[in-house]
């Protein structure tokens, strides 16, 4: 039977980021970015021989509108034994969101017509601001990072994007636009720092692909 | 201009109420040229599902007029205007970036006006902490700047004292920073302590406070670490201490206290970012507190400052099991918790450490509830992970008269029931 959990204890929220980020990646664009605002209820359950079964009820908020809230009710499978499997992440969104066309569409236009590949680094700086013509490269990232995240979760971690080191675009002869991305994902239980590379592509017909990860070796 | 900064304002108004975006947002300065156009604008207007907000309406062909348009129709309304031969100008490129800067300056203004000349809604050195500390303790009869030791690059650690008199009254600690890359700590130390001394004498809670108690305030625990932050990697955690028998550096100072040390949720590996360090109090940083504490003999109630997760918790970290004063701590927490809600509806959860974040050994509050400081609390301020460590500061005075209610709070209690 699934156990009613409080939302403020551990393991909650450490599953709670887990499906956030999965599905931040799944309906992400360099123009929206949905993060968790509430975790409204929890349950767990033990399938055994199988793993450690999470159902959620979230509600989640555009970053850009924060008026602009989601529920979505979420199950997070977490796989006994090998390690090296991702969790299993199924949701469904209560509602529409927000149509983004307008924004991904500018922004597509603006890379595309770059006449040298878009190069920056330390995203936000040290004082935590983001140059305006360079926040959806900073949104891309966050969105992107919900896919490593997701892959590279497990009960004991919990995974954050902390900053972009570095992003450069990579112009193709195709139509998505290619960003190489030196990242810093923070892993709250251990307090680590990890860099990681990754390469994402994105079109604004269709979602957000990371094609690439690397975790790179520490400090 | 004038007109422009009332709409400006009450835009402001709007979004400071209300927690409205204007990211994309753009305000364009129309110039009709006939009737037409007039009409055209007007017909415009009408048109409800593009929220357009006009500053100054379409009335009259010679008279310019200024519109607000939400970032989703910035691309049509222009189209439409071109399509008509409407000629415009952007005036404002995106509403945010100005919102957001004049917030900053009504608040450096606002400043300016109490006459500090220091900025606490941004970021700063080691250097310029310090000299605010010397200027508030020559500032208020009440404020003593003293130093509990030096850190382990011959940095001195500075604390504020609020004494306003008697002898060895009971006492409360307040640290920041003592992980250096969590900024937000020691900025919204130093607000704190601006906030405590000039409260001193007009507010009723502070007052009855420093008349009955003593503080202690240090706003940089780990100056080592803060300083390279500055100069070499903005996320640097640990102290700077020189490890023997390894090329790493540092020490976790939030697992160096000598409570449940070396247990799980600390590290062996001197590389790693929870490295609990060779020894107990092994870290300057850390004894320097431990011994003041220690001799001081009374204090009352330790509160620690760190970022980011929102969380306000007390004993245990280093096992899963409740301290025996958990009903008043758990209590004393949620009432601390509602306060930070009640000003911006930012939510902290509340709890024992290793039930909410992590089991982890050896850290400050452990040590303290141990050494009989009943309340004992570890803070972690904003925000849950969008800017994690790199916190814009434009947060930092949000978090700082936020978190102050919740800390005034606890000293009050703590005033309320001796022990």
């Amino acid at each position: 039977r699934a156990m009613e959990l409080p939302p403020g204890r551990v393991p909650a929220g450490r599953v709670a980021a887990v499906a956030a980020g999965f599905v931040r990646f799944q309906r992400g664009s360099p123009a929206r970015a949905l993060a968790l605002r509430a975790l409204r209820g929890v349950r767990a359950q033990d399938i055994k021989d199988v793993g450690h079964k999470y159902y959620l009820d979230l509600e989640l908020e555009d970053v850009l509108d924060k008026d602009s809230t989601v529920n979505c009710s979420a199950e997070v499978l977490y796989h006994l034994g090998n390690k090296n499997i991702a969790p299993d992440v199924q949701f469904t969104l209560e509602g529409e969101l927000k149509s983004t066309e307008e924004a991904d569409h500018r922004f597509y236009t603006r890379i595309r017509s770059l006449e040298k590949e878009l190069v920056a680094e330390n995203i936000p700086d040290s004082h935590g601001h983001v140059p305006p013509e360079l926040e959806p490269i900073h949104l891309l990232a966050w969105v992107a990072s919900g896919y490593v995240i997701w892959q590279n979760s497990t009960e004991n971690t919990q995974l954050q994007l902390a900053q972009i080191k570095h992003v450069k675009q990579v112009k193709r002869s195709d139509e998505y636009l290619q960003f190489d991305y030196v990242v810093l994902l923070h892993e709250m239980v251990s307090q680590e720092m990890i860099p990681w590379e990754m390469t994402v592509l994105w079109h604004p017909r269709d979602g957000v692909q990371v094609t690439r990860d690397s975790r790179q070796p520490g400090h | 201009a004038n007109m422009k900064l009332v709409f400006v304002l009450s835009a402001l108004l709007g979004a400071s109420l209300c927690l409205e975006t204007f990211v994309g947002h753009q305000v364009l300065r129309v110039r009709t040229s006939n009737e037409e156009q007039v009409k055209q604008l007007q017909l415009l207007e009408s048109l409800e599902h593009l929220q357009l907000d006009f500053w100054i309406n379409p009335s009259a062909s010679a008279v310019p007029v200024d519109v607000r348009i939400p970032a989703a129709s910035v691309q049509s309304v222009k189209a439409f205007l071109e399509s008509h031969g409407i000629e415009y100008s952007i005036l404002i490129e995106d509403l945010q970036d100005v919102l957001d800067q004049e917030k900053q300056d009504m608040a450096r203004a606002a400043q300016r006006q109490r006459g500090t000349g220091f900025d606490f809604g941004t970021y700063h050195t080691l250097e310029d902490i310090y000299a605010e500390l010397d200027h508030l303790a020559s500032e208020y009869s009440f404020v003593e700047k003293i130093q509990i030791g030096q850190s382990y690059e011959k940095r001195p650690l500075y604390v504020l004292k609020f004494s306003t008199g008697g002898s060895n009254r009971p006492a409360i600690w307040l640290d920041a920073g003592i992980h250096s890359r969590e900024w937000v700590t020691q900025a919204s130390a130093l607000w704190i302590a601006n906030k405590i001394a000039s409260d001193y004498g007009t507010d009723a809670s502070v007052t009855s406070l420093l008349d009955h108690m003593d503080l202690f305030l240090l706003p940089v625990a780990n100056p080592d670490g803060f300083v390279y932050t500055h100069t070499s990697n903005r996320m640097w955690r640990k102290t700077r201490s020189k490890i023997p028998g390894s090329v790493c550096y540092g020490v976790d100072p939030n697992r160096n206290w000598d409570a449940g040390f070396g247990g799980p949720g600390a590290s062996k590996n001197p590389c790693s970012d929870s490295y609990h360090g060779p020894s107990a109090n092994s870290e300057v940083e850390v004894r320097s507190v431990v011994d003041f504490i220690k001799s001081h003999g009374n204090f009352k109630a330790f509160l620690t400052l760190h970022s980011y997760s929102q969380l306000l918790m007390y004993p245990y970290g280093y096992k899963c099991t409740r301290p025996a004063d958990y009903a008043e701590l758990e209590s004393l927490g949620r009432s601390a918790a509602n306060a930070i809600k009640s000003l911006y509806g930012t939510t902290f959860q509340v709890g024992p450490i290793c039930t909410t974040i992590y089991m982890a050994g050896g850290t400050t509050i452990d040590w303290t509830y141990a050494n009989g400081v009943k309340y004992s609390f570890s803070l972690e301020l904003r925000d849950t992970g969008r800017y994690a460590f790199l916190l814009p500061s434009s947060h930092i005075l949000p978090t700082a008269t936020e978190t102050w209610p919740a800390l005034l709070d606890i000293m009050v209690h703590v005033l309320e029931h001796p022990y």
